[in-house]
């Protein structure tokens, strides 16, 4: 009975031949392919190279700043009078503040704060957020609901607010202020991760993968993991940003790095009662904000492009 | 022939829950209830029906991707339902399972060697070099080229990532595959050769399928007997010939009546049984004959008080329904059975 079973569509398998053949060229790695994205992303390049030179600048800033510039927080009381408030000029590019600082040297050195805020706030809310997430997920039911009731709990209160109360409990002081914002932060994370996992657990492979007999553990490590870090990677990207952006307003209302250590958001509120006599005094700080939070998310937004495989320029 | 796989009173009842703070009132949709059939080592069973009828969740529970809610299913005389972490294992070696969605069954991040050679791993087979000697193979039976192991599934098209997971359920050499709607997501043309394909591979490699399928046409080609599910349960049961040519029971009736002709004229002119209203809710199936509410021949108050067995209507051939009859074969139909009928 096969032959005139097989006849009507026999025609059509003559181009399985020919299909087989039609990808050529090198091999690709899914790592290279997503670099080759980047690449082409001149914004994304932009904002990669500005961090760079920003992480350059915080980290090699004691082999140059204090004898180029001065200085950025000891105040030398004998020439204070004679150096508040210069404006820029070619000893002081960036001038000098009421207590006769460099600004510049301030601005480099608040660098650093901003750096390592953004950075171990978006680790912890990261290391919290990715747990509580994956734990909601997988086990779903209660644990489901309690965590993410938590997370809308943690979402209904004004920000700034939460962290203001926060810091208020644990103490002023440099490390408490990553700390508020990274635990403020998970909600989010956990959020996104949440949904990502389940999202790809889904997935017909994921089904596929046990109906070959694979192990919870390798459908998580090979399967799901892999398929569901990548909007972590952009997410946590982008809010170093927004934690760099958490620090300085909290440093502004007080509530952050206290002085005399240079922040950022501190220095714009110190700036503040000098607006117009002296705007330099915020106008550098301020863009030293807007271009290294800028940078993140720019950087995010490439990222986000580049790790979707499916995308296809 | 022995039955490699007997499926005894297979049920699957999904629960359904009323909100996190509603306590759950008991009640399940009815996906699968009830179903029972055997399928013969070399041989192709289709099971066909319309979105909904249970024929997925039939396929997943063989495999126990889903835990079966009642019934027993035996593989090679082996209680499937009884096999603990190890033995199951070890039945999924011997029982593949190929997806309806190329697009989703394949991990995006995997390369087709990683794919491919994931079975072979989890059930340590060979060294790395054998395993991806065994795809290069492997790709070429499937109509690929060895060359492509390296290649991501987004960088092919809907036919040719079926064909690996196709080569992905065949590295394991299974008994059986459990095809779920292989073909339902390609184009025609792309569906013929799959289909080709999988029947080559069954005579190179002795394989038994269990085809789910809601295309008549695919399942006429491809099966030696079919199964008709409706709501969860199968309707009628038995070799394609006599299914296709006089199907006894009145849905099978319509369905193949409302399946389209070849044929531009004959298609305007032909008969057709439209049956109205919806598929009911399984949650709430119809008491008796399940398909008593939509039936076109259904009489009360029998086919509403009294639940239809599986009968014999012919050897080999068996129909849920009282009133269960060959069905004539209307002119107009016949150029849909006749060139296969004189085989």
């Amino acid at each position: 009975m096969g032959p005139s079973r097989q006849e009507d569509i026999s025609d059509f398998t003559a181009e399985a031949g020919v299909l087989a053949g039609t990808v050529t060229g090198p091999a690709r790695t899914l790592r290279g392919d997503a670099l080759r994205r980047l690449k082409k992303n001149k914004l994304a390049l932009a904002g990669l190279a500005w961090i760079i030179i920003v992480i350059l600048i915080a980290v090699t800033a004691d082999l140059w700043a204090p004898f180029w510039l001065g200085d950025p927080i000891e105040i030398d009381s004998s020439t204070m009078t004679e150096r508040t408030l210069l404006s820029p000029s070619l000893d002081h590019p960036f001038g000098t503040d009421k207590l006769g600082r460099d600004v510049a040297s301030r601005v480099v050195y608040g660098a650093r704060v901003s750096l390592i805020v953004g950075v171990l706030a978006v680790a912890i809310m990261v290391v919290i957020g990715l747990l509580l997430g994956a734990i909601a997920a997988y086990y779903g039911g209660v644990w489901d609901a309690l965590i993410m009731r938590t997370a809308d709990v943690f979402f209904a209160f004004p920000y700034i607010l939460f962290a203001i109360v926060l810091i208020a409990l644990l103490g002023k002081g440099f490390q408490n202020v990553f700390i508020a914002i990274g635990i403020l932060g998970w909600p989010s994370i956990a959020r996104v991760f949440r949904s990502s996992i389940l999202s790809v657990k889904s997935n017909e492979y994921v089904d596929a993968a046990r109906a070959m007999g694979a192990s919870t553990r390798r459908i998580l490590i090979r399967h799901i993991m892999p398929n569901s870090v990548a909007p972590i990677i952009v997410y946590g990207t982008m809010s170093v940003g927004g934690a760099i952006l958490a620090e300085a307003a909290l440093s502004f209302l007080g509530m952050g790095v206290q002085p005399p250590s240079p922040s950022w958001g501190l220095m714009l509120s110190e700036a503040r009662s000098f607006m117009l006599s002296a705007p330099w005094l915020m106008i550098y700080p301020g863009i030293a904000i807007l271009t290294t939070v800028l940078a993140f998310v720019l950087l995010g937004d490439g990222l986000r492009d580049a790790l979707d495989v499916k995308l296809k320029e | 022939m022995a039955a490699l796989l007997q499926v005894e009173g297979l049920k699957k009842h999904f629960p359904v829950s009323q909100g996190v703070l509603l306590s759950r009132l008991g009640k399940s949709v009815k996906a699968v209830d009830d179903v029972s059939f055997t399928v013969d080592e070399g041989e192709t069973l289709g099971l066909v029906g319309e979105s909904g009828c249970g024929k997925s969740t039939t396929g997943r529970c063989i495999n126990r991707l889903l835990e079966p809610t009642a019934g027993a299913i035996h593989f090679a005389g082996a209680d499937v339902g009884k096999l603990r972490t190890k033995q199951l294992k070890a039945y999924r070696r011997d029982v593949q399972f190929i997806f309806q969605d190329p697009y989703a069954s394949l991990n995006p991040r995997m390369t087709f060697g990683e794919i491919m050679s994931e079975p072979l791993a989890i059930h340590g087979v060979g060294t790395r070099k054998e395993r991806q000697e065994r795809c290069k193979e492997m790709l070429e039976i499937v109509g690929l080229s060895p060359e492509h192991i390296h290649r991501y599934p987004h960088e092919f098209s809907g036919g040719q990532r079926q064909r690996v997971g196709i080569a992905r359920a065949l590295m394991l050499r299974p008994k059986m595959i459990v095809c779920d709607e292989p073909v339902s997501a390609l184009d025609v043309s792309i569906q013929a050769q799959i289909i080709n394909l999988l029947e080559d591979l069954q005579k190179e490699f002795g394989l038994t399928y269990l085809f789910i399928a809601h295309d008549l046409a695919v399942i006429r080609h491809i099966c030696d007997r079919v199964a008709v599910m409706y709501l969860g349960k199968i309707v009628e049961l038995g070799g394609w010939r006599e299914v296709y040519n006089s199907p006894n029971h009145p849905y099978s009736q319509s369905l193949l009546s409302a399946a389209p002709v070849p044929d531009p004229e004959k298609q305007h002119q032909r008969t057709r049984i439209i049956l109205h209203g919806d598929v009911p809710s399984p949650i709430d199936p119809p008491s008796g004959c399940r398909f008593h509410t939509r039936c076109p021949i259904a009489q009360l108050p029998i086919c509403k008080d009294e639940e239809p067995p599986l009968r014999q209507v012919a050897s080999g051939h068996r129909a849920a329904c009282h009133f269960a009859k060959p069905f004539p074969i209307p002119p107009d139909l016949s150029c849909y059975v006749a060139p296969l009928g004189d085989v």
